[in-house]
């Protein structure tokens, strides 16, 4: 499918979600809510099959955090972004896609390590790279005085 | 009295040819035998023989443990199109010996909660059970320590009692990595005891007897892996594959599996307890290449084929001890040789190999041997 | 207490935990592998990580795109040119610079000749966990003359920094051309010792068929792209989904089996060793001629929005994910390391085998640790 008909066909499975056509691929702000039932029915539906998700980013936006997932269909070789947020800085959380994809076990947890997300059914939440002392160093407000040498 | 060694040979009377008589050591070891008998009481002879073998052994084993230290690095490096060690001395020889002294002066890490008593005793009981086998292997006419009458049985009970050392040592340590080891050397020397033993038996049942020397004479007229063809040539790859397991050596170094265990059984020792891991595993595959020599290759005995006179002869100016040299660094280089060019077996496959094919071929070669051995079918 | 310290002891499914790493020799780096085991067999493999997190993506976020390119050879440093390369096709896509031939030509002749070099070191390193020490002096021998191209190229062995946005940091060097096609020739007529020192060994057999069997729907779950997931089946060379700089105009085979135990992702990677020497071949005698880098502002600024390039590494597929305020800075930079994704798949796959199987499979999942760290 090109993106024109995915456009088309995403609009048929899911409703309240926000596509905007990026640079590269269709991207596909989904609130935090619906964002596993769509992703599964991205999954699954014999049009779509996003079976591969390539990359897990979380992001900082400032005010809010957000994830971003990039799903590509093997079988069909297209690509889609799926964006989520949540407004929640001190907990947030999202619900995890461990289930739909098993590469997201280790990605969640680094999002988890660097960002604080935690993932909603995560079979093993636990930090990645750092230990539990630290702070969560990609968030925009983090501040480390010693090891960070901001210009 | 060495003049009656010369006497012997110019005399007319004897129809041995000199070389003969030269190379027989058991008139040395006998003119020393009396003249030791002659100043002191039969009890200090003994006594003072058993010193100055046991410190011939020893400097024996060093020097041996050395240069085979050495050949290895040599060849390994030959194999890895390396050079090899070439800065301490000439072609770099003296590079092990530099080695040696580096770990004699390294410091002996003590082991937090490993059992003291055993994590010492282990290394020694390695190394005494190479230094015991060593005694009853002849290098040549004459100079061996004992010539027991049961020889091949000596000599396989004393090597495999230095896998009670690798088990101590890998229990004792406390860690895991070398409880681990321990445990598959354990497996892997009783399993491949069998196989060695019997490929040894194979050729007991055409010599007739368990003694060495009696082994080696019997080979006068053609050495055994030629007089019992395809039985003892089974036989013989049997107990090559059998031996480099039972000496822990690539690729069956299971026990210290570098890249699993990474040191196995020896990973805490440090300094000279781990040289003495290091050296027993040189010696021991020293013995088991000597033993190799010596009952299928014809020990010290030069290449003789049957009744050619002239060709025999010829064979004979060459001294028995160059011969058993030559034959054992031939089987030591065959094991390097394995151990640079195959990878590493794994537990269960090393296992297999044993029990499910070794085994049943040898007890077939030891029928087929018995055979032919009743039926007058070898040469 | 007591009592329960009894049943504790009884248990039969008591586990024995050993810590393959942070030090260990098969590892590869620091990595530590908290390995549950019952006698021999491995019950379940639990990788931590992060010894060496430096934090790149931190990093990132307060340096500019130039320098971000001698981060990234920090990461999988063994393929650091195509790491680079990335980067630099990241930050072209954004600007919308056309590339010359001439730069994409080098460009992917130096990609291939970083993929054979990382093969060979990975067969030196598969073979010595093994336990074929051989291998590893064969497989550092030959892959020192690709380390002396770079070297009269770019000036640097390993971590090269060869390219920059817009191009190359320098024109190749004269004797360039000569030295790559003196080396294929070397190469085609030494790769088959490989196979006659470690593919035909019957001992490598055993040790490798059968074992660690990774199925396709796995693979694509897990994420495992590569030669390792190429093992398997799945199609994810991206160098042919999605052509970037001249892969487009050769010709090559994208390795696939459907097998994918250890021995099919072995064969994958000296299958693979064969189609990068084709493509060297192809383009070595047509460099075109013309500039060696586009002229470029002084500070580069990315217009906002969020850019994705992929490229395939000697180990599976790079993203570079670039958000973007317009600043000089990247406002967020993740970078989707195939080794994170194939180091998930170990658990998976390894369970229920030996210890020394384990060794076997992560030696051929090829992990990088830096660059899982990051």
């Amino acid at each position: 499918m090109d993106k024109i008909q995915l456009e088309s066909f995403l609009k048929t499975i899911a409703s309240g979600v926000e596509i905007k056509e990026g640079k590269q691929y269709l991207e596909v702000t989904v609130p935090s809510s619906s964002l596993h039932q769509l992703a599964k029915s991205l999954k699954e539906k014999e049009e779509s099959k996003f079976d591969f998700l390539f990359c897990l980013t979380g992001v900082d936006y400032g005010t809010e955090l957000g994830v971003i997932y990039h799903l590509r269909s093997t079988s069909y070789d297209h690509t889609v972004v799926l964006k989520t947020r949540t407004a929640d800085r001190e907990n947030p959380i999202l619900d995890s896609v461990c289930d739909i994809w098993e590469t997201a076990e280790f990605h969640e947890r680094e999002v988890f390590d660097l960002l604080g997300i935690k993932f909603k059914n995560h079979p093993d939440l636990r930090r990645l790279f750092l230990d539990n002392s630290w702070g969560f160093p990609l968030r925009k407000d983090y501040v480390d005085d010693i090891n960070i040498v901001t210009k | 009295m060495l003049p009656e060694i010369v006497a012997l040979n110019t005399s007319p009377t004897l129809s041995v040819p000199w070389w003969k008589v030269v190379y027989d050591f058991s008139a040395l070891t006998d003119w020393i035998d009396k003249s030791l008998h002659n100043s002191m009481s039969p009890f200090w002879t003994t006594i003072t023989e058993m010193l100055i073998i046991g410190v011939l052994i020893l400097l024996f084993y060093a020097l041996v443990g050395l240069f085979l230290v050495y050949a290895e690095r040599k060849v390994c490096a030959f194999m890895q199109n390396r050079l090899g060690p070439n800065r301490v001395g000439p072609f770099g020889i003296f590079q092990t010996i530099a080695d040696l002294f580096k770990l004699l002066f390294k410091e002996l890490i003590p082991i937090k909660n490993a059992d003291g008593f055993l994590f010492n005793l282990a290394p020694f009981i390695v190394i005494i059970a190479s230094f015991m086998a060593i005694a009853a292997i002849p290098f040549a006419k004459g100079l061996h320590a004992i010539d027991l009458n049961i020889g091949v049985l000596y000599v396989m009970a004393v090597s495999a009692m230095g896998v009670i050392g690798v088990l101590l040592a890998g229990w004792s340590s406390n860690n895991k990595y070398s409880l681990i080891g321990a445990m598959r050397s354990g497996a892997q020397i009783v399993s491949y005891e069998l196989s060695v033993g019997l490929s040894l038996i194979t050729i007991v049942i055409l010599a007739g007897s368990m003694q060495l020397s009696v082994i080696v004479e019997a080979q006068r007229d053609g050495w055994f892996l030629f007089k019992g063809h395809i039985s003892a040539f089974i036989a013989f790859i049997i107990f090559l594959i059998s031996s480099t397991a039972e000496t822990n050596r690539g690729p069956f170094d299971l026990a210290e599996a570098e890249s699993e265990l990474t040191a196995g059984y020896h990973t805490e020792y440090s300094g000279i307890k781990f040289a003495f891991f290091f050296l027993a595993e040189y010696i021991n595959m020293f013995i088991v290449a000597s033993i190799a020599a010596t009952v299928f290759l014809g020990g010290w005995m030069p290449f003789h084929v049957g009744s050619w006179e002239g060709f025999n002869h010829i064979m004979d100016f060459i001294p028995p001890f160059v011969w058993y040299i030559g034959k054992t660094f031939f089987v030591i280089f065959l094991m390097m040789w394995f151990k640079w060019t195959f990878p590493r077996l794994r537990i269960d496959q090393l296992l297999t190999l044993e029990w499910k094919y070794l085994l049943p071929i040898n007890l077939f070669n030891v029928l087929i041997m018995a055979f032919l051995v009743l039926m007058g079918w070898h040469f | 207490m007591e009592e329960k310290e009894i049943t504790n002891l009884t248990d039969e499914h008591q586990e024995y935990v050993i810590n393959m790493g942070p030090q260990h020799p098969s590892t590869h780096g620091v990595l530590r592998l908290k390995v549950s085991l019952k006698g021999e067999i491995v019950k379940s493999i639990e990788p931590h990580i992060g010894y060496i997190h430096s934090g790149i993506e931190k990093m990132c976020e307060s340096i500019t795109y130039p320098q971000i390119i001698h981060l990234t050879d920090r990461m999988d440093y063994i393929s650091a040119h195509i790491n680079n390369e990335a980067v630099c096709l990241n930050v072209e896509k954004a600007l919308e610079i056309d590339i010359p031939d001439r730069i994409k030509v080098i460009r992917t002749i130096m990609s291939e000749l970083t993929r054979i070099q990382s093969h060979q070191l990975w067969w030196a390193c598969f073979g010595m966990d093994l336990g074929g020490l051989t291998c590893f002096f064969y497989g550092l021998r030959d892959r020192e003359k690709i380390l002396d191209i770079f070297e009269e190229t770019c000036g640097g062995r390993m971590i090269v920094s060869y390219n920059c946005p817009g191009g190359l940091m320098y024109d190749i060097h004269p004797n360039f051309q000569k030295r790559v096609k003196d080396f294929i020739k070397y190469f085609r007529k030494i790769l088959p010792e490989y196979d006659q020192l470690l593919t035909g060994n019957v001992i490598f057999h055993e040790r490798s068929k059968g074992i660690g069997t990774l199925t396709k729907e796995d693979a694509i779950s897990f994420g495992v792209t590569g030669p390792t997931g190429r093992a398997s089946g799945f199609s994810c060379d991206v160098r042919k989904h999605e052509p970037y700089s001249a892969y487009d105009r050769v010709q090559f085979k994208e390795i696939l089996f459907d097998e994918g135990d250890t021995f099919h992702r072995y064969l994958a990677r000296i299958d693979e060793m064969w189609e990068s020497m084709k493509i060297i071949e192809q383009l070595i005698d047509n460099i075109p001629e013309g500039p060696f880098a586009v002229k470029m502002k002084p500070i580069i600024k990315l217009p906002e929005g969020e850019y994705y390039q992929r490229v395939e590494t000697a180990r599976g597929e790079l993203g570079v994910f670039v958000i973007s305020d317009g600043n000089k800075n990247p406002y967020r930079v993740k970078f989707r390391s195939p080794n994170f994704s194939n180091l998930s798949v170990l658990n998976h796959i390894a369970k229920g085998f030996k210890i020394a199987d384990l060794v076997a499979i992560g030696g051929s999942l090829d992990l990088i640790i830096p660059d899982i760290d990051r």
